[in-house]
């Protein structure tokens, strides 16, 4: 795991690299995670594996994350490992929420990391997130004629209601 | 001895000399049916030899008693483990709680042999159509056991994967509670069904809501998406609990049962921001 400052020299050669690419930084629980614009993930996903000194050579995760009330509202986390000093650095691409009637897409890296192919199937099973170029990408767990996205957080929790003598008024029309 | 009583009953009365065939009386069958016996033993055997055969060696009943007997005495249930409940599950074929005791500790791994399905654990909705094929491909007469919270109501899954009740798609006889249900407890319901399957020849639950006619090969296969997007839609109704009240009635209402699908006649209207968003 990159410390702190590590985290920061990772960026500042990035930027060298990618200029435009890397949004922000920040060091937490201490995992470190880039910023990432979407648009570049493929290149700085690249750029991470490939620059002799990095080697983050091993996928771990992709998985989505919605941050709804903040903005942008989705996140795209590729967790990389460097299996020869076991450090792990996270590139989250940031996507912001395109509305009701498109869904946010960034381009695939199954084509890189076979790994994340289901990976990326899951996500966009569950948050309804494109990735653009990926061979096949359609629902993995829920069922194929599934609607909606259901870990997104304005999905309704779902199930029903359990009704109770102190709570029937509050579900009106179940009885009648 | 109870009526539902796992062994069974034999009646062993005197033969009656003469028959009253005009009285009403509770065993005029049964003395019917001895003189009969009584008639066709006659040349084998004579005089008292022959009435005390009769009486203590002629077995006389009726021939559904018997089939409901041996039917309720001889369940097979189907191998199939849902998630933790299916633990509780295994555990009464074990000898400390012996499910054999009343003669349905061979669990079949074929549904086309097991004639008792225990749906032990939480039914995804992705997992429903398979339950339901396996209950289409049992031969009659089936049974299902709804073991623990989940399968019977959702349980504490109150979310967009799990199937909030099994009967929501099966005919479901008898519904254990428990989270999960102790190895007794099952074997409790185990005997409630074999007190129904003795007392009522009636499929209880599938005659009173007419759920004869809902297997898979009698739906029309092309408006199950149909279907299934209207009750998302009432589903999401409930959730919100702001929109308007469901179409159907109070609990026992025409509306409620469950029947073969109508066919559409209103062509589904586009699916607006909502349901394309949110289910």
């Amino acid at each position: 795991m990159p410390d702190a400052p590590g985290l920061e020299l990772i960026r500042a050669e990035l930027n060298d690299a990618h200029p435009d690419a890397i949004t922000g930084s920040y060091y937490e629980h201490g995992q470190a995670c880039l910023v990432c614009d979407p648009a570049q993930i493929r290149e700085v996903l690249a750029w991470l594996r490939d620059t002799p000194g990095q080697e983050y050579t091993f996928l771990a995760s992709v998985h989505g994350v919605d941050y709804l009330p903040a903005e942008p509202r989705f996140g795209v986390h590729y967790e990389l490992l460097n299996m020869a000093r076991v450090e792990r650095v996270r590139v989250r691409a940031a996507l912001a929420d395109p509305g009701p009637d498109a869904l946010p897409e960034l381009p695939t890296v199954s084509d890189e990391w076979p790994t994340a192919d289901h990976q990326e199937r899951e996500v966009y099973d569950f948050f309804g997130i494109v990735f653009t170029g990926h061979p096949d990408l359609r629902r993995i767990l829920m069922p194929e004629d599934y609607v909606g996205w259901p870990q997104r957080r304005d999905f309704p929790i779902g199930g029903e209601p359990v009704i109770f003598t102190n709570t029937e008024r509050d579900v009106p029309g179940w009885y009648a | 001895m109870a009526p539902w009583c796992s062994r069974l009953e034999i009646k062993r009365e005197k033969i009656r000399a003469n028959l009253p065939l005009d009285e009403p009386d509770p065993n005029k069958e049964l003395y019917v049916r001895q003189v009969r016996a009584r008639d066709l033993l006659r040349g084998d055997i004579e005089g008292l030899d022959l009435e005390k055969v009769v009486e203590e060696a002629v077995l006389t009943t009726r021939l559904d008693k018997v089939l409901n007997w041996g039917r309720a005495n001889a369940i097979f249930p189907a191998t199939f483990g849902l998630a933790c409940c299916a633990i509780e599950m295994m555990s009464v074929v074990s000898p400390r709680y012996d499910i054999a005791r009343f003669g349905a500790e061979a669990m079949r791994a074929s549904p086309r042999q097991a004639d008792m399905l225990i749906l032990s654990g939480r039914v995804s909705i992705k997992m429903a159509p398979v339950v339901r094929r396996l209950y289409d491909q049992m031969l009659e007469p089936k049974w299902v056991v709804s073991m623990g919270a989940c399968s019977s109501s959702g349980g504490m899954f109150s979310n967009y994967a799990v199937v909030q009740g099994a009967d929501k798609f099966l005919p479901v006889d008898i519904h254990v509670p428990g989270c999960p249900p102790r190895p007794e407890a099952l074997l409790y319901g185990f005997n409630k069904l074999q007190q129904m399957i003795m007392g009522s020849p009636e499929l209880g639950w599938r005659t009173r809501y007419s759920a004869h006619g809902t297997e898979e090969w009698a739906r029309d296969l092309g408006n199950v998406t149909d279907e299934a997007r209207d009750a998302y839609a009432a589903a999401r109704d409930i959730a919100q609990s702001a929109g308007p009240p469901l179409v159907s009635g109070s609990p026992g209402s025409t509306v409620d049962v469950p029947g073969p699908p109508q066919e559409r006649t209103e062509v589904p209207s586009k699916p607006d921001r909502d349901s394309g968003r949110f289910i």
